[in-house]
């Protein structure tokens, strides 16, 4: 596999993602970028069979409308990685900020610690374009607002109660977050509701805690045996009389 | 958008400029060269027992004169000077940045208890709306502010802000929305002690504004920002309420959460929520205040825009993205996101 070398440092994010989209149309199979410093928009729109590993702080809106490659990074990313993208793999060892997955139409996103706030903002799914937000730590408030399809799972690796946070699933109608531990039901948001997480469907959640654990060496087997909870929306169509009649 | 960055040396240990220029130039996507600007506290230790004052004149031939006379009604003028600046490719001086460092007399306000606050407050409001081309910008003690219409590498350059010597900055990108860009709407903006450097809108802004001018402030800035100076002068300085307590006054908690707390705090935040309602400011922010002993940031209470903090050793930094806090120190630690409306305070010990 070929692998191309980028040295970040000082420059800015066009002509980096030149650099990445010639390394791609060359054939590398693998790209590192070394020292990011706030560079925006890495990955952008980008296609194709590539991993990028991400050594630093990239700016906003990593990997957007990505669809196909993996990007890797060492280090927290800002905000919205993953916005609106629509194939491929989003792995962060660090945390990351507010918005992250904003309307992802599909893929993969793990964070290994924490995110801020609007994680999964309007997150869709349409037929097998199904997007998946795992966060390993907790997030703030507004997780999953507007959302209307794909997954989020929140393992709260150092809590029972991962969110303590307003507003979680404000303005869902489709999709489901799935919550180690338990959540209060004041902190739940207009149209959703609580569930029990059912033998049946914690089939959907082992192979993204194997994936989680795997991507950060951590032992997954304490995540396996824990009880899960789901917020989802409190109808097929929880706000059909908010601005007409029926 | 904009791009706000702010630190402080709990021990007072000064730094120059060079840093604070460099780390908001890396938030250069977040403005759009129409405004950027920078405060440092300590700069004039020569002159640190007056009030630097900060004009931006139109026309220094027919209008100083006038200020000139404005200010000798209510004081000395000690020393004045135009501001150093140095030409910009791309950077077009439209006004004349002067400094006076002014001490005005106390025994002409008889019945204040902080007379020389107050008299140098009413000279702002005084002659931002009296004398046409003439515009107050600055008004503290040892307190240097550089501001104009540009991007902030260029700003910086222009006022060449690593001359001086702060042991706290606070920097500003804009990215003007409602109102146009022009130098005097260019962050930071201060009165007296307070500098405000906000990323966001204060779409409550006709509220407080009609508020805080009933308390005698002017707002002559043609922007939202200003009044989060005036209310900080009115709240903590002339009210004494704390930082912390002022801050819940700007973006308290919500109701159904203050129905929550334990007693004693639901008390005190009900009492503040009801004392300042007018005070309280909606929309998207992320605001950094600083006054001589203390930078204070906060978000609004549903955090729609970023803030990030980091340490290292006695400095706090508080920023809109990460990357800039690196910029400026590479081996920063404790980064955190602060939660929505919670103050984040770094104060002097030393």
């Amino acid at each position: 596999m070929k692998t191309v070398t980028i040295d970040a440092s000082g420059l800015h994010y066009t002509p980096l993602n030149q650099e990445i989209r010639q390394a791609v149309k060359n054939g590398a199979g693998e790209i590192i970028i070394q020292h990011v410093m706030g560079q925006r928009f890495i990955a952008d729109g980008l296609a194709g069979n590539v991993t990028i590993r991400i050594e630093g702080v990239p700016g906003g809106d990593l990997g957007m409308f990505m669809n196909g490659p993996t990007c890797i990074v060492f280090g927290n990313c800002d905000h919205a990685p993953g916005n609106t993208m629509d194939a491929g793999r989003i792995v962060i060892h660090g945390s990351a900020g507010d918005a992250v997955a904003h309307s992802m139409r599909g893929g993969e996103i793990y964070v290994r610690d924490d995110i801020g706030y609007r994680g999964g903002i309007h997150m869709k799914q349409y037929l097998e374009k199904r997007p998946t937000l795992v966060v390993g730590g907790t997030t703030r408030a507004f997780l999953g607002e507007y959302m209307a399809g794909g997954l989020i799972l929140v393992l709260g690796r150092t809590s029972t109660r991962p969110i303590r946070e307003r507003g979680v699933g404000s303005g869902i109608h489709g999709g489901k977050i799935v919550i180690r531990g338990d959540l209060d039901e004041r902190y739940l948001g207009v149209g959703a509701r609580k569930l029990p997480l059912e033998k049946d469907d914690m089939a959907e959640i082992y192979p993204l805690i194997r994936n989680y654990a795997a991507f950060f060496d951590i032992d997954p087997e304490p995540f396996m045996d824990d009880s899960f909870i789901q917020v989802v929306p409190s109808s097929s169509r929880p706000f059909a009389g908010k601005y007409t009649w029926e | 958008m904009c791009g706000i960055i702010g630190v402080i040396d709990r021990s007072s240990h000064k730094m120059d400029g060079s840093g604070i220029k460099s780390a908001l130039a890396m938030m250069d996507e977040r403005g759009s060269g129409e405004g950027a600007g920078y405060v440092a506290y300590g700069a004039f230790p020569e002159f640190k027992d007056y009030y630097a004052i900060h004009v931006f004149f139109d026309n220094i031939h027919e209008i100083k004169d006038t200020v000139d006379r404005e200010l000798s009604k209510w004081g000395e003028i000690v020393f004045d000077e135009e501001i150093p600046t140095y030409e910009q490719p791309n950077l077009r001086k439209v006004h004349t940045p002067w400094r006076y460092f002014f001490s005005p007399d106390p025994l002409l306000m008889p019945r204040s208890m902080t007379p020389e606050d107050d008299i140098v407050a009413h000279l702002v409001m005084k002659i931002n709306t009296t004398i046409a081309g003439a515009l107050v910008f600055s008004s503290g003690k040892n307190i240097a502010l550089f501001k104009a219409s540009g991007w902030p590498e260029e700003v910086a350059d222009f006022y060449r802000i690593e001359d001086y010597d702060g042991y706290i900055w606070l920097g500003h990108n804009r990215y003007p929305t409602n109102t146009p860009g022009w130098w005097g709407g260019a962050h930071p903006f201060n009165l007296l002690n307070w500098s405000v450097v906000h990323n966001g809108e204060i779409t409550s802004y006709g509220a407080n504004r009609r508020y805080i001018e009933s308390y005698g402030y002017k707002c002559t800035m043609y922007t939202d920002t200003e009044v989060v100076a005036y209310l900080f002068d009115l709240l903590a300085r002339r009210h004494g309420l704390t930082p912390e307590m002022t801050v819940k006054a700007l973006a308290p908690p919500f109701w159904d959460e203050i129905d929550c707390m334990p007693k004693k705090e639901e008390f005190i935040n009900r009492a503040i929520r009801l004392a300042y309602g007018p005070a309280l400011m909606n929309g998207p922010f992320a605001i950094i205040v600083a006054r001589p002993d203390a930078i204070i940031g906060f978000t609004d209470r549903i955090k729609l825009r970023p803030l990030v903090t980091g340490e290292l050793g006695d400095r706090l930094f508080i920023s809109s993205e990460e990357a800039a806090i690196r910029v400026m120190e590479p081996d920063v630690t404790d980064i955190t996101m602060p939660r929505a409306g919670e103050p984040i305070i770094g104060r002097i010990v030393a």
